[in-house]
């Protein structure tokens, strides 16, 4: 960090916004509304369980030594076969369900996040110059973005999966998976971010201190990195919020369809598509407890997205 | 509004070769070809005969015109998984696929549409709450969570409805239709709840922040002040105006059903386009790929454009100010 005077002025805004935070509309709407308090408290305990999952969860899932096959196809601790050892049962390998939940959850989480940073990057980026060049930098951006933003995003996503896949030798696509997985959810994400950025920096552009700011010298990058970004951030923020809840769905959605994660690190739509074999012989714990989890899990995000939209924005209050 | 027709119909030109280019790109340079064709102990000579006889040594320029004249014509390949033609596959396959969009379009517009001008006319009362909690939950289901729910309570433990195929179908012409049976009606059901309650919820958050946007508008209350009653201020007055995106919502829909299409009918084992796809996707078959982007890109392209003319159809203003349109 230099010591510049404009830096401090920007460390002291920093400061009076987190105040101006605590003390405003968002913060009281967020401390009045009940059912959003406990969306955020799920959503903290999800992430939680999965940075502590090998120290919280009862079993390793993945530790063969730690398997019994005797264990096996336990129901849950409640019913009358149940053990309570297996709170939620076992699956076919008598890995116990919760534990599978909570090491699947942090794939889950993980692809989702780094979806959502790819894609708000490109977006961001991209919207950020559409917005402030204009000319046929914003033409040949904003074309794209329209062209992709017309179809919807898993069929971009199945699409740069397959072919991520078909071009990848055979013995490493396992191995890259989540890398694939990343890559498709953020590739067909990014024009939503773009539109919004460049709509938010198109309105900064025309303001006081961005022309002031060009008066004095300053260059383009630094510009919008600088000046134009920490103002275009709310709205980006809401998508993001929102589109993690979709970036989770997308990639449990791909790897039910046998697309996404392998099975030797599966994640939560990889134990709904390997439960789901043992729906019809009665086994029901082992797919619908890691859909419930699933469920909460987007419910949550969604509830916490959705309330932060019409927090910040003044025309719904 | 000539010169705007033609200029669109340019665009969804533009855009569809776009779409070719990218599925030839995919197509002939993911993987070698001839590799996917021919086994591991065939000789370098009979390689390149084989090269040069599907014209692979042909300059790029020719062969991306003689993929596009091959395209036109309903050429696509064949699978390299399933050994077969990819138009006759397609062509099987399309009737299931079509059927059950159809199905989930006309279900997801009639009940999002209402409980959308429901909510947004009675805002405060506890159905329209109790809706819009029951529509995050939509939002939040993912479409394969439904399909396997759907499938543990009919299927599984209540047995009354089938959970995989189409039941009975009956073959007019090369179109298969499972409409004329009773069977064929009975495995529609589950498939077609699941495809679209999605979009069923989508649309009813849609219709209803555009209702509650138009009711506060001044024409609104102007209305209410010349004391014409609810239903003419609510219908004549409101609804008609909330037309425009809702004409959008309805051509998307279709857009969106088609492509959901892929994780219910492989839940569901719906012999469609989709459940070949997703095969596609794992098997890395690329023809298939590649053909079924071609397809889905071409009823994309032309929805919007159906879409995109119905608008200056149905609002005047737009005829004058297209820029409203561009910026939403």
């Amino acid at each position: 960090m230099t010591s510049i005077s404009s830096d401090q002025r920007e460390r002291a805004g920093l400061r009076a916004s987190i105040y101006r935070l605590l003390d405003g509309d968002i913060f009281y709407s967020f401390s009045h509304s009940p059912l959003v308090v406990i969306a955020a408290a799920i959503t903290l305990a999800y992430f939680l369980a999965a940075v502590f999952a090998p120290f919280i969860a009862p079993q390793n899932p993945f530790d063969p030594g730690a398997l019994n096959l005797m264990d096996a196809l336990t129901p849950p601790a409640w019913t009358a076969d149940g053990n309570t050892r297996f709170l939620l049962g076992t699956d076919n390998q008598g890995r116990d369900i919760l534990s599978t939940i909570m090491y699947g959850n942090r794939i889950s989480l993980v692809v989702g996040f780094c979806a959502v940073i790819f894609a708000a990057t490109i977006g961001v980026s991209l919207g950020m110059a559409a917005g402030y060049f204009g000319g046929w930098i914003e033409t040949i951006i904003m074309r794209i973005a329209d062209i992709k933003l017309a179809i919807p995003g898993i069929l971009i996503a199945l699409m740069v999966d397959g072919v991520a896949r078909s071009a990848l030798p055979l013995e490493m696509r396992e191995d890259l998976a989540i890398y694939v997985l990343i890559f498709a959810i953020g590739f067909s994400e990014w024009p939503r971010y773009a539109r919004v950025t460049r709509g938010a920096t198109m309105v900064e552009r025309s303001k006081d201190y961005v022309a002031a700011a060009r008066v004095i010298g300053i260059s383009p990058v630094p510009i919008l990195v600088r000046h134009i970004l920490p103002n275009v951030m709310g709205p980006v923020l809401v998508l993001g919020t929102i589109g993690l809840a979709l970036a989770i769905i997308m990639e449990a959605t791909l790897s039910f369809l046998g697309v996404g994660v392998p099975p030797t690190t599966p994640s939560l739509g990889t134990l709904i598509r390997i439960g789901n074999n043992f729906l019809f012989s009665g086994e029901w714990w082992i797919t619908m407890f890691p859909a419930a989890a699933l469920v909460i899990l987007v419910l949550a995000v969604n509830l916490l997205g959705d309330w932060l939209r019409d927090a910040l924005n003044p025309k719904l209050r | 509004m000539i010169a705007y027709i033609i200029q669109r119909v340019f665009q969804a030109i533009g855009v569809m070769i776009a779409v070719a280019f990218t599925a030839f790109i995919i197509f002939n340079f993911v993987g070698d070809p001839v590799d996917n064709m021919v086994g591991m102990e065939t000789s370098v000579k009979d390689r390149e005969a084989l090269k040069k006889n599907l014209g692979l040594d042909d300059p790029f320029v020719v062969q991306f015109a003689r993929f596009m004249k091959n395209a036109a014509h309903g050429e696509f390949g064949i699978s390299y998984q399933l050994q077969r033609p990819i138009a006759e596959l397609i062509a099987e396959r399309m009737p299931a696929t079509l059927e059950l969009v159809a199905v989930s379009a006309f279900l997801s517009l009639l009940i999002g549409l209402s409980l959308g001008v429901y909510t947004g006319i009675r805002r405060k009362s506890w159905l329209s709450n109790f809706i819009l909690v029951g529509s995050l939950a939509g939002v939040s289901l993912p479409t394969f969570v439904t399909g396997i729910l759907l499938i543990y309570i009919f299927a599984v433990s209540l047995g009354v409805l089938p959970s995989f195929g189409r039941g009975t179908v009956v073959q007019l012409g090369w179109w298969s239709t499972g409409f004329l049976t009773v069977a064929g009606w009975k495995a529609m059901i589950l498939p077609s709840i699941t495809l679209s309650l999605y979009q069923m919820t989508i649309i009813l958050r849609i219709v209803r922040s555009e209702m509650l946007e138009v009711m506060r508008t001044d024409y609104i209350k102007f209305a209410r002040a010349r004391g014409l009653t609810d239903r003419a201020i609510n219908f004549g007055h409101a609804l008609k105006n909330t037309l425009v995106p809702v004409i959008t919502i309805a051509g998307l829909n279709i857009g969106s059903l088609i492509a959901f299409s892929c994780i219910t009918e492989t839940v569901f084992q719906w012999p469609g386009m989709g459940s070949l796809f997703i095969q596609a996707v794992g098997f890395a078959d690329i023809p298939v790929m590649a053909t079924y982007l071609m397809m889905v890109g071409l009823i994309f392209v032309i929805l919007n454009l159906v879409v995109d003319l119905f608008y200056s159809v149905v609002d005047p203003r737009l005829r004058v100010g297209r820029s409203v349109m561009a910026g939403n």
